[in-house]
């Protein structure tokens, strides 16, 4: 169980292993998203310019279910990672008891948020048909 | 201690930049005008300098990373740590530099106030 010191009243008792398990688990998913994050990097700056990131070029991209997977589990780590760096930052400048629980809420509001509006636009996404073809910009 | 702060900052702006790209991905559910709206934004020059920053962020905190678990897992890591610290600061602008002028290439003619085909908005 994850105990958060609210900075109330004595630090919460030793004997939970959340904070163990957030130590390996900045570095197991850092090291996937080492060669996830700089393989999408690559596709969407480097062998492609951004100005051809388009509907259309999602669409073909999506009409492989490789991708959305990769997508997904590149959403789901890097949000995962961050959102634990977050919380880290918070337990460590944010001394305020008050501050700490709206902070510390906020936060978790937060994940929950952002992980939903990305798992659900990678899920339900179906492209128009008529959107298809030309993938850059008009210049 | 500059390798942690950098660390910590990276990521914080890494995590900032997530939470716009969730945003800007989201707009693929309102069909290809709005999507494409959103592409064109990235386009601009002043937010392809902007995403160096990110890129640059990127790197950072990716060698930096490998060189904590260097560090937590490899026997003599902490001795090495300083000269890390190097590697990772040298390897993060060899590869910053040849992606940074990829990224900027196609803005560049318009900077340069040359008429080009590709020239940016």
């Amino acid at each position: 169980m994850l105990r958060i010191s609210t900075g109330r009243g004595p630090r919460p008792a030793m004997g939970s292993n959340f904070e163990t398990f957030s130590w390996y688990y900045f570095r197991v998913s850092g090291a996937v998203l080492l060669i996830m994050v700089l393989v999408h990097l690559f596709i969407m700056h480097v062998s492609n310019d951004v100005s051809c990131t388009t509907y259309a070029f999602v669409a073909a991209r999506y009409s492989n279910i490789f991708w959305r997977v990769f997508d997904w589990l590149l959403l789901t780590l890097a949000l995962t990672h961050g959102m634990n760096g977050l919380r880290i930052f918070i337990d460590d400048y944010v001394r305020k008891p008050g501050a700490r629980m709206w902070l510390m809420s906020i936060a978790a509001l937060l994940l929950l948020v952002f992980f939903m509006l990305g798992t659900i636009t990678l899920i339900t996404f179906q492209p128009v048909t008529s959107a298809l073809g030309a993938q850059c910009l008009p210049r | 201690m500059w390798s942690w702060l950098f660390h910590r900052i990276s990521g914080l702006g890494i995590l900032l930049f997530l939470f716009i790209h969730i945003v800007d991905v989201s707009m693929l559910s309102f069909g290809p005008d709005v999507y494409n709206q959103s592409v064109t934004l990235f386009d601009y020059w002043i937010v392809r300098l902007l995403s160096l920053s990110l890129v640059v962020a990127v790197l950072y905190h990716a060698f930096n990373g490998v060189r904590i678990m260097a560090i937590d897992f490899w026997r003599k890591g902490s001795r090495y740590q300083r000269a890390m610290f190097g590697a990772v600061l040298v390897l993060t602008l060899v590869v910053f530099i040849p992606v940074a002028y990829i990224i900027m290439l196609p803005a560049l003619h318009w900077l340069t106030q040359m008429p080009h085909s590709t020239a940016g908005h």
